[in-house]
């Protein structure tokens, strides 16, 4: 579903990415793991074309969402990125009401009606697994919530615009460990419906919850396959070595 | 412990003791002489405080004389003022800060409107003069001293704006852009509501900043004696100010104690907005 072919990215002239290739199939969780500083999250970023916002960045090669070119001129990249949704390292809900922060989708893309809205919110809540925790409560500020129910709460917001893919870059790393569990059985089961990317430095995490695996260095893609093959049985040393921990 | 490092302790703890005190009489300085001034302002001026001071207008006869001109053309130059410098100073800021965030042309804009900001006033009054009162030909009036008030404030609403806009947080943007919302509508719905306390606080402090300036009023020909109040954006006006200065020119005692009336008067405006300031900004942080 997702293609990506020979992609470069420069930062100036900071070569980041180098000819990467790869495909994500529809409905699978992958894991995208490496060192710090070897292009994660700015490959997670040419995917919901967030890079656009840094003015030093060229970008060669394609990203083919369905068939169709997303870094072609006439793709709007405000519905790219309601189909392509994003949640952060950090948990950031906006200073507004757990309602409020998932209506917010809803709301820029048109969504006026009352009922349609509620209908939403819940829905999306249920499905990040937190409704049961806010339903009493819907007005309360977001701000008041745990980092890991702001976390659910901004996957929910995310769920709200009904996307069709999900990128995570590192979403627990701020979390405690039963957030964190929480979280990942959610991933679980987002996998139903929605096709997962998911940036982690976890090595745990990424066996896990992921189907498949891509291991970067250095901006370029060392080794790209089925999770367990990454971890049990890897073709490239670098790889074996940065799965065992004897490395970076 | 040694001797001489005892001494040392002690001398330390001395300057310490005698900097305090230093520092607690400067503080001292100000607060006392503010006191007395206040003091007797009040003193002097609130005998002359009634129904019929803000009634009257200014005359020759202190008994019978009143703010109801200045006090008027003060409110009608600040209701012209303010809006014009929100709207304009705010915009400013948001191209500023949000759509052309350091482009060679914005950090150009930038160094020029901190600097207006600490151009003396009575220069903004000759542009007044020059651009408006003769350029425009709008004459001596008040829609005049209020475009002028209007120049003076701008740069100061602009670097308040934009210190509001830089302090939200760079991953509430991304957080609406990612949805999908395109700049406009982060700006309007995420970036403005966490920035308005700060925005509001800003232009509110400035505007009751320029609602004591005298000079700029002066040069773009505010009168001193007017009897009547502003009828229409060309009419001739005073302000608050004005008067009070007019006022304490004036030999005799009585019109003296006028003048501290007309001062109570103003400083009580001035507390009313920084009021309204502080309101705006409570209620906006809780909610
Ligand atoms: N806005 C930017 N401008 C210039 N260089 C950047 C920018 N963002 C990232 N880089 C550089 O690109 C490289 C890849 O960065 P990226 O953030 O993608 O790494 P990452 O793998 O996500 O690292 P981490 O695990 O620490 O999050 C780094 O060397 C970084 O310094
Ligand atoms: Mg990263």
């Amino acid at each position: 579903m997702i293609d990506i072919q020979s992609l470069d990215l420069f930062y100036g002239e900071f070569h980041a990415l180098k000819n990467v290739s790869m495909f994500l199939p529809e409905k699978s969780i992958t894991a995208f793991i490496g060192p710090s500083g070897c292009g994660k999250s700015t490959l997670l970023r040419t995917l919901n074309r967030m890079n656009d916002m840094i003015k030093t960045v060229k970008i060669k090669g394609t990203v083919t969402i369905h068939g169709n070119n997303i870094y072609e001129p006439e793709v709007n990249v405000e519905l790219l990125r309601k189909r392509v949704g994003m949640v952060f390292q950090q948990p950031n809900p906006f200073p507004k009401s757990i309602y409020d922060n998932v209506a917010y989708g809803p709301r820029i893309h048109g969504t006026k009606k009352k009922s349609e809205l509620d209908d939403i919110v819940e829905k999306s809540l249920r499905d990040a697994a937190l409704w049961d925790e806010v339903k009493g409560d819907l007005k309360k500020s977001a701000y008041g919530l745990s980092g890991g129910q702001q976390q659910r709460l901004c996957i929910a917001r995310a769920l709200a615009v009904n996307p069709e893919v999900l990128l995570m870059d590192e979403p627990t790393s701020a979390l405690d460990p039963i957030s964190t569990l929480k979280i990942e059985e959610l991933i679980q089961q987002l996998k139903e419906k929605y096709t997962i990317v998911i940036v982690t430095h976890n090595m745990q995490q990424a066996g896990r919850v992921s189907d498949q695996t891509a291991f970067f260095l250095n901006g370029e893609m060392v080794e790209f396959s089925e999770t367990d093959t990454i971890f049990s049985n890897p073709v490239d040393q670098r790889t074996e070595d940065y799965v065992t921990g004897r490395f970076g | 412990m040694k001797n001489f490092e005892l001494q040392h302790i002690q001398r330390r703890k001395r300057s310490n003791r005698i900097m305090h005190i230093l520092f607690l009489f400067s503080t001292m300085i100000g607060i006392v002489t503010l006191g007395i001034l206040l003091v007797q302002i009040i003193a002097k001026g609130s005998g002359w405080i009634s129904l019929d001071f803000f009634t009257h207008f200014s005359s020759r006869f202190p008994e019978k004389s009143g703010i109801k001109a200045a006090f008027f053309g003060t409110l009608w130059l600040m209701l012209i003022t303010a809006p014009l410098t929100f709207i304009i100073g705010v915009s400013t800021a948001i191209y500023l800060e949000e759509y052309a965030k350091n482009t060679w042309l914005s950090r150009f804009i930038q160094t020029n409107i901190s600097n207006l900001a600490g151009v003396p006033s009575v220069v903004y009054g000759l542009l007044g003069l020059t651009i408006f009162v003769r350029l425009f030909d709008l004459g001596r009036s008040l829609i005049s001293g209020a475009l002028t008030m209007t120049l003076l404030v701008l740069p100061v609403i602009i670097v308040a704006a934009r210190e509001s806009l830089k302090a939200v947080p760079n991953h509430q943007r991304n957080a609406s852009l990612a949805l999908g919302a395109n700049p406009w509508q982060t700006i309007l719905r995420v970036v403005l509501p966490s920035a308005m306390p700060g925005i509001l606080t800003g232009s509110i402090l400035s505007l009751s900043r320029a609602i004591g300036e005298t000079a700029p009023l002066i040069v773009v020909g505010a009168a001193s004696y007017i009897a009547f109040v502003p009828n229409s954006l060309f009419s001739d006006f005073t302000a608050m100010p004005i008067q009070i200065y007019s006022w304490a020119g004036r030999p005799e005692e009585s019109f003296g104690q006028l003048a501290a009336a007309g001062i109570i008067v103003l400083l009580i405006m001035l507390l009313g907005m920084n009021l309204i300031a502080i309101m705006l900004r409570n209620k906006y942080q809780r909610s």
